[in-house]
């Protein structure tokens, strides 16, 4: 138990490090993009680009969200 | 592939390379200074047989079982997140909002920590100052591990990349030995907003690409342009980032109070 603990801590560490909006904000935007290509109907170039804009918009909003929370 | 563009590579992997091992190495000299040098050592010694198995079995696995738009999908997102970590720390930081990493007094946090932890001794070994090494070098190391595999294979050139990292390791062990101190000097802060821009950038272009996956092809999305986008990329992650730096500036009196990074925050610093 205490392995296994210390396994899920290790990994939590490493992949979502100390703040977890970062990985939800790529996750949310790879989900997005997963949706889209599951649909069928899209143009690559537009899509890739797009996704691009929406993870550096993810990112602005984590950011800001932490700098608000701080402030808190 | 021409010879600037080796250089390149090889620089970008040695960049970070040299600031996960100078991190890893001030968790080892703390605990080897503190506690006990022959359990640190075997745990260093430890993480890297680990390391190595890591890499043997995740590299195999990863080549042989997944189609390449899944190893994009897969690699390009921990990258992604990886370098966004960065990316946010370099912003709060170069903002006046969070206090500059600083290698000593990281230092000094870890070595107060390692006194006052308890004696467990446990196969021969001081099990704090092993498990405490064992984790540092560990973590570091896996990160090395991606970075070198997303820079190599998308250069195709894995052993120029792996060289980078491999001179990184010996340049940060030789200093070590020779200034037996955390190595305080290196730029790290900006180091860490370079690779973190590289790593954003290359972690934008494969995860998007590797979502190519899911079409029944299975083959990567097209960007337009091919690789030559990256550059655009890199460029829109330069300019967000100084405008966001600028946006969130601090005035002088407040940053001062900025907290200070913790060595569980320094863990994807």
């Amino acid at each position: 138990m205490r392995f296994l603990k210390g396994f899920y801590q290790f990994w939590y560490d490493f992949i979502i490090g100390d703040d977890w909006k970062i990985a939800v904000a790529v996750l949310a935007v790879l989900l997005a993009g997963f949706g889209i290509v599951k649909s069928g109907t899209y143009n690559p170039g537009v899509l890739t680009v797009s996704l691009a804009v929406a993870v550096a918009a993810a990112f602005t909003v984590a950011l800001l969200v932490d700098v608000r929370l701080t402030k808190k | 592939m021409g010879s600037s563009a080796v250089w390149s590579l090889a620089l970008a992997t040695f960049a970070a390379a040299v600031v996960e091992m100078v991190e890893a190495l001030t968790i080892v000299l703390a605990m080897g200074m503190t506690r006990s040098w022959r359990s640190t050592l075997w745990g260093v010694v430890a993480a890297l047989v680990a390391l190595t198995g890591f890499t043997a079995v995740a590299g195999y696995a990863l080549a042989t079982w997944l189609p390449e738009s899944a190893l994009q999908l897969v690699i390009g997102g921990l990258l992604l997140v990886f370098g966004l970590q960065w990316l946010r720390k370099a912003v709060l930081r170069s903002s006046g909002r969070k206090a500059l990493h600083d290698e000593a007094l990281i230092f000094e946090e870890q070595r107060r920590d390692a006194l006052t932890a308890s004696d467990e001794m446990r196969f021969g070994l001081d099990w704090f100052s092993f498990v405490v090494s064992f984790k540092g070098v560990f973590l570091e190391g896996v990160e090395v591990v991606f970075i070198v595999i997303t820079f190599g294979l998308n250069a195709h050139n894995m052993p120029v990349a792996i060289a980078g990292a491999v001179t990184a390791a010996v340049v940060v062990l030789v200093l070590a030995v020779v200034i037996r101190t955390p190595l305080t000097k290196v730029p790290e802060n900006t180091l860490k907003y370079g690779v973190g821009l590289l790593l954003a950038t290359f972690g934008t272009f494969w995860s998007i690409e590797g979502l190519g996956v899911f079409t029944d092809g299975r083959e990567s999305l097209p960007w337009p342009g091919a690789d030559l986008v990256l550059l655009p990329i890199l460029a829109g992650w330069l300019i967000l980032t100084r405008i966001l730096v600028v946006a969130l500036r601090r005035p002088v009196a407040q940053s001062a109070a900025a907290p200070v990074a913790s060595p569980v925050e320094s863990k994807v610093d």
